[in-house]
């Protein structure tokens, strides 16, 4: 390859190549062959398809939300269904889409080969996980069809317990279920790395993306068993009349706050951390150097899961909590900044004398950085406690998380599924299309969520079904950039999916990069290897990879 | 931070004019817009640094330009740093923040007081000279106002996006919030937390006045009965003089003075007794007995609306002498105005 190249792909000759004979995809066949597979890779393309039919579900409310919001008037729908319209959103996104995302599909596929294990501890268990992901969708989507829920998804008493008569019991329980779905995987994850890493594969030679999903699967199982006893109580109170979150039978309605926030605030990490550790691979590899400290980023991740669960009275500051304890925890979310902030820094220089190319994954990847940057520094507003009483509850909210959740998640998923798309499905996408994909997100993106910003400094509420008129020229911006950020997302699916049959064949590793799931052949055998591989380098050691890539050269010819 | 002030009023005036920018209403205002600029030049610096980084290495360590990478493992010096200057700025954010937000939600003791009670959907106000209004709130330029809040139903949020003041309003305990208006004219009031089917209707407005119009304002509408009246009549008529007649052979405490008085109680606490003590004292009796009597008054609990709690507490608040008690012992239909005490508040 010549070095005037701005790519480092490195495809096997076209002419010749084929998939692999035997491989994890064609090793048995019959839909019952997946349904019923203990395949952790099987496993993990269940969870793909599931989850990218979730997305355009929530997608679809997100479409019609902006709709509704292009008018200040309350034009297009009812202010109930417009209500049920954000509900829907959220719990999908949240609950079926950012918890699980890169965890159960990357996560699942990747963890093992990465250790060099055959598969996780408990290939049953992740079957089961996935099935309990499935029914949690499904009773989602019996509520949004038996007549919609509008709680929201932070299902706040007692509104969702006294005054609701919708289909709240049926959310609730669609909740419960995932939850135990995340608790199984966060569980496998965890026994997995510990038990089953390949002799040599010590805890400091392990991806970044394996430190990163060992953090996420502790805030999960640690974190959700706190949302499924506050979503319990939530439906006794409504069933029974119980009273803990009802002050005229002495209960507190703080309390369903404070039970809720403990598990929800940890779990906005449960949803970025995985999607940091995709960043960690993709840009070691496109810069071809190892992560700039890898120590300081592999413990920094487990630094964030634990100060993650000392914040969650920050979603509080405005509830009437004692103004020392706002302090405390105002105190606590400058803290668990850091670590962020460092990230980013390691990120950055890791490109430092590094030989860089831009991929499809390392596009995506860049827009991570720019996103979520400007997502964790508006982070800080609201963790300073007097700005933070003008700006919670309004768009200000709503732009925040979405550039840190879908600037920043959303732009790791799809970088990693761009990454590892040539090892999962042995194939590759169209590069032009899928790099103007990369930048129409980009832009759509910033068009969408920028002006939100602003109008949250104005004042305008989130969770408005019409609003006061002089918020309309920032809301048609955003409206507009949605519809192209919805054009963003689509491209993708489309070419993937027309990958799939002609896409070129990718080989074992196009990216040329270091990690073990690159040595196999893509896709892999159901096994994943076929002898135990004994691991003799660090992560990301590209001297050690030229060697053996060299190395094999001499031995074939 | 200190931005110099002709070019501070400048740049106010400017952004107040744009529509990107709330007006500054509020005393409260501009330091809260100080912050905000000082939050947003932050983020555009470390935005343009992290920026400038990214396309830097990007230039310089393209393939083209730099074939073959170097590796290097990291440098603690450099990881020094970047964890000491971030955490540095996120610590004057903090106490910067810290200090605003005592500010905002520390009153200052001559503040007059207001009721706002949420329900579902809408705001209603209650003036301690009768006034009532729905989805509006009647104010004075100049003069610090102090909300005392209470939920009906459902958790609701009050903000006032152009004073930068907000306060959640939630069932069974009394919040509070104030400002000082400083321009006369009529601002939003949100409702911003999700409470049910019209959270987006529930908006209101506030109106602020000059103090000769507030004035005005406060004869014409007022009821004829202040809230302290309209208490009086309630404790008459609910029986509460029955055991707080004011007399030593009384079977309840005398109640004249008792606010923000230290109190004994039976089990050995002592409390201060504010609006929400006195609330919670009428809804739950038996968690507060006083020291010296026993546990018989019967529980109010879901006999009494928050107003009509709010009407009795206003009563006992501005009870200064036993003689309004032996007025409503002896005439539960009293309409005579009381000797006036000095604190008590006349509209
Ligand atoms: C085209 C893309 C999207 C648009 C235009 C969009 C738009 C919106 C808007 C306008 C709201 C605020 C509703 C309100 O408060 O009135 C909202 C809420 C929300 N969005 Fe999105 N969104 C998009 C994508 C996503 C994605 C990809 C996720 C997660 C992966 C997400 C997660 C959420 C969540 C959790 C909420 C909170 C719902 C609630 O308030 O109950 N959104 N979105
Ligand atoms: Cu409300």
């Amino acid at each position: 390859m010549s070095a005037t190249s701005s790519t480092i792909l490195n495809l096997p000759d076209q002419s010749t190549a084929t998939l692999p004979k035997k491989n994890y995809i064609n090793a048995e066949h019959g839909l019952l062959s997946w349904l019923f597979t203990g395949d952790h890779k099987r496993i993990a393309m269940l969870y793909l398809i599931s989850i990218t039919f979730f997305f355009f579900i929530g997608g679809a409310f997100a479409g019609l939300i902006r709709l509704e919001l292009l008018t200040p008037q309350p034009d297009l729908v009812a202010s109930d269904t417009y209500n049920k319209f954000f509900t829907m959103h959220g719990i999908i996104m949240i609950f079926l889409f950012l918890v699980p995302s890169v965890p159960a599909t990357l996560g699942n596929f990747l963890i093992p080969i990465m250790l060099g294990a055959k598969d996780l501890a408990f290939p049953k268990i992740n079957l089961l996980s996935w099935y309990l992901y499935m029914a949690g969708g499904t009773f989602t989507l019996a509520a949004l069809v038996l007549g919609g829920v509008d709680t929201g998804w932070t299902f706040t008493t007692p509104l969702s317990t006294h005054y609701l008569n919708t289909h709240v019991i049926t959310a609730a329980t669609a909740i419960f279920i995932a939850g135990f779905s995340s608790i199984f995987t966060g569980l496998n994850f965890i026994v997995t790395i510990h038990r089953m890493r390949a002799p040599g594969m010590t805890w400091f030679r392990m991806p970044l993306f394996v430190w990163s999903n060992y953090a996420a699967s502790l805030l999960m199982v640690l974190g959700t068993p706190v949302l499924a006893i506050a979503i319990v109580l939530v439906a006794l109170e409504r069933t029974f009349g119980i009273g803990v979150f009802d002050p005229t039978k002495g209960g507190d309605p703080l309390l369903f706050q404070h039970l809720f926030w403990f598990y929800s605030h940890p779990a906005v990490y449960i949803m970025i951390l995985p999607g940091m550790g995709v960043i960690s691979e993709v840009i070691s590899t496109f810069s071809r150097k190892r992560v700039f400290g890898y120590t300081a980023v592999a413990f920094s991740s487990v630094a964030i899961a634990l100060f993650g669960f000392f914040v969650w009275e920050h979603h509080m500051f405005i509830m009437g909590v004692s103004n020392y304890s706002a302090l405390v925890f105002s105190l606590l979310t400058m803290l668990v900044a850091v670590p962020s902030a460092i990230k980013i820094f390691n990120w950055a220089f890791t490109l430092q004398q590094g030989s860089i190319t831009f991929e499809t994954p390392m596009l995506y990847a860049f827009g991570f950085l720019g996103l979520f940057t400007i997502g964790g520094l508006t982070g800080v507003f609201l963790g300073s406690l007097g700005m933070d009483i003008h700006l919670t509850e309004t768009y200000f909210i709503v732009a925040h998380f979405h550039f840190v959740m879908v600037g920043g998640m959303l732009m790791a998923f799809l970088s990693g599924i761009h990454f590892w798309w040539p090892k999962m499905t042995g194939r590759m996408y169209p590069e032009s299309l899928s790099k103007l994909a990369a930048v129409v997100t980009f832009i759509g993106f910033n068009l969408t969520f920028l002006p939100q910003f602003i109008l949250g400094y104005l004042g305008m509420p989130r969770r408005y079904h019409a609003y006061p008129p002089e918020f309309q020229v920032l809301n048609v911006l955003s409206t507009a950039g949605a519809t192209v950020l919805g054009v963003g997302y689509l491209l993708p699916m489309l070419y993937l999916a027309w990958s799939l049959k002609y896409g070129a064949i990718a080989g074992n590793n196009p990216w040329q990069a270091t990690g073990l799931e690159w040595q196999i052949q893509s896709p892999p055998l159901t096994e994943n290897f076929i002898e135990v591989p004994i691991v003799d380098h660090e992560a990301y050691d590209y001297e050690w990879l030229a060697h053996k890539t060299q190395h094999e050269v001499t031995t074939v010819g | 931070m200190h931005i110099s002030p002709v070019l501070w009023q400048f740049l106010v005036k400017w952004l107040n004019a744009s529509a990107l920018f709330p007006r500054e209403a509020s005393t409260i205002a501009p330091y809260a817009d100080e912050l905000y600029f000082f939050l947003i030049l932050i983020t555009i610096l470390g935005l343009l640094l992290v920026g400038a980084l990214l396309l830097v290495f990007s230039v310089m360590y393209r393939k083209e330009k730099h074939p073959v990478a170097t590796q290097i493992e990291g440098s603690t010096l450099l990881e020094a740093t970047w964890t000491i200057i971030p955490l540095a700025i996120f610590l004057v954010c903090f106490v910067w923040g810290a200090l605003l937000y005592f500010r905002i939600y520390n009153p200052p003791t001559n503040a007059m007081n207001i009721y706002v009670v949420g329900k579902q959907w809408m705001w209603k106000a209650e003036h301690p000279g009768g006034q009532h209004e729905i989805n509006a709130l009647h104010v004075p330029m100049g003069r610090p106002v102090q909300l005392t809040m209470i939920s009906q139903d459902v958790f609701h949020s009050f903000s006032i996006p152009d004073f930068r003041v907000k306060r959640e309003v939630i069932p069974g305990r009394y919040t509070t919030v104030w400002f000082e208006a400083t321009a006369v004219g009529t601002y939003h009031i949100f409702c911003t937390q999700y409470c049910g089917t019209k959270h987006s209707a529930m908006i209101g407005e506030v109106t602020v006045l000059t103090p000769e119009d507030y004035q005005k304002w406060t004869q014409q509408s007022t009821s004829g009965m202040s809230l302290a009246q309209n208490g009086e009549r309630l404790f008459a008529s609910m029986g509460c003089n029955a055991c707080h007649s004011g007399n030593a052979a009384a079977r309840g405490p005398n109640l004249a003075g008792v606010y923000g008085s230290k109190l004994q109680l039976a089990n050995g606490s002592q409390v201060l007794v504010n609006d929400a003590y006195l609330r919670d004292a009428i809804l739950n009796p038996s968690q507060h007995v006083t020291a010296g009597y026993s546990p018989i008054m019967p529980t109010y609990q879901g006999q009494i609306s928050e107003d009509g709690l709010i009407d009795l507490v206003e009563y006992v608040k501005n009870l200064q002498t036993n003689y309004r008690v032996q007025q409503t012992l002896t005439t539960s239909q009293s309409d005579q105005t009381a000797p006036i005490t000095p604190e008590m508040v006349k509209p």
